[in-house]
């Protein structure tokens, strides 16, 4: 059986676990902020349920780097107990729910990028990365399917869905370009037969972003400038807020359990 | 105590799951192993989904039945790979799933896993034909992709104009 810890440092294999569990972590506890508020009954259950999907890939994520650190940390200590600037997650996904319409964009922005890379994934060298990444990657595709569906309902709908629609993706387009944005982390990862560079990742993301988008008749913004920095803990002022009701219970009560 | 492990796997059938109790754990097909290590039970469950909440309990559950069964050394794992399928629902799952209510598993068409062919069904051009469970109609439509539990999606008849449970593909 192969092992990642054979062909990489622990180090650099922590960090690009930290990235999958935590963008999987962030984004699941956006999406779980809509539980109660979002528009129809249905509309909350789905969006609780991808939330769920969402936060159990984290956990299989964050399990595997608290092995790989070795000190002690499991998926509680990591979710709860770090601060912002040890977050490895896109700066995408702790953008905040705005409306309906940009939560979901937001989502299908993401969602079109983790598919192709969890499809990479199921053929890593490591067969743990390969086993969450083929049950992830099941997941992944049902919640795209969900996405790209509401985009082009929206988009392709009233005046008043579709200008939500165009300003949601105008707001989160900037933040997209960061998902192809390599460094050494995924070079080495690569290099060892690990994980995808994240750039090989971006014809497909850009064909199923294209297609959707035209089907939705919206406009993709002509800039390709990207923010990044989530992937080294360099984070909007966003995840502070967002961590400091993620993590209260936690904080306040350690070790508290139900 | 060490028994067959055929009578361990009897024994799991009876273990309902806590969300759709007419089904065994044995019908849902995630109880992937039952073996012995020495003194050791070791019993393999792969999750249905990452998120499903009664993962946990389906764990607790079965350690619950093992113990009053006799079973003192005792240990759980999980395996993910290969992911859980509803390939795996039991011929008998799928029609004590129909008599409760709920729409078994219907299978994509072929052609349709190409990912290409995405887009073009989540625009509804190929989707799918489930019928009632109750009326056996299949004039039906989706309401919402996700319905009570994470693997199931809400429909509704147009026949018998009840709403129903889709256990769907997965």
């Amino acid at each position: 059986m192969t092992e990642a810890s054979d062909l990489i440092a622990n180090d650099i294999l922590f960090d690009w676990l930290l990235r999958r569990g935590d963008t999987a972590l962030v984004l699941g506890h956006r999406v779980s902020e809509w539980c109660g508020h979002a528009p129809a009954l249905e509309e909350d259950i789905a969006l609780a349920n991808v939330a769920l999907d969402l936060i159990g890939q984290a956990r299989l994520w964050l399990s595997y780097a608290g092995e790989v650190e070795g000190k002690g940390r499991g998926e509680n200590e990591l979710a709860f107990l770090r601060d912002a600037w040890d977050f490895r997650n896109l700066l995408l996904a702790e953008q905040p729910n705005g409306d309906f319409g940009q939560t979901l964009m937001r989502q299908f922005l993401i969602e079109a990028y983790d598919l192709p890379l969890l499809r990479a994934l199921e053929r890593s060298a490591d067969e743990r990365i390969a086993a969450i990444a083929a049950k992830a990657g099941k997941e992944t595709a049902y919640h795209l399917d969900r996405s790209s569906d509401l985009v082009i309902r929206l988009g392709d709908g009233t005046s008043e869905s579709h200008a939500r629609m165009q300003s949601a993706l105008d707001t989160l387009w900037p933040f997209s370009g960061e998902m192809f944005c390599g460094d050494g982390v995924d070079d080495a990862m690569s290099d060892a037969g690990l994980a995808p560079k994240p750039e090989s990742l971006k014809p497909a993301w850009t064909e199923t972003v294209e297609a959707v988008l035209a089907e939705a008749t919206l406009t993709r913004p002509q800039s390709d400038f990207a923010h990044s920095g989530g992937l080294s803990g360099r984070h909007t002022e966003h995840l502070g807020h967002l961590l400091a009701q993620m993590q209260f219970l936690q904080r306040a009560y350690p070790g508290a359990t139900w | 105590m060490q028994v067959a492990t055929e009578t361990v796997w009897q024994w799991l059938s009876e273990v309902s799951d806590p969300e759709i109790p007419v089904l065994s754990l044995t019908d849902l097909g995630v109880i992937r192993d039952v073996r012995w290590e020495a003194d050791t039970l070791v019993v393999t469950v792969t999750p249905t989904y990452t998120g499903c909440p009664a993962t946990a309990v389906i764990n607790l559950d079965i350690e619950t039945k093992l113990r009053a069964c006799g079973i003192d050394e005792l240990r759980l794992e999980q395996k993910l790979s290969p992911p859980w399928t509803t390939d795996w629902l039991s011929e008998e799952g799928r029609e004590k799933l129909r008599q409760y209510g709920i729409a078994p598993p219907v299978e994509r068409k072929s052609g349709d896993k190409a990912e290409a062919g995405r887009i073009s069904r989540l625009t509804g051009r190929a989707g799918l034909v489930i019928a009632c469970p109750r009326c056996g109609s299949e004039n039906t439509e989706k309401i919402s992709q996700f319905g009570s539990t994470p693997c199931k999606a809400a429909y509704r008849c147009r026949s018998c104009l009840e709403p129903f449970d889709y256990f769907k593909c997965h």
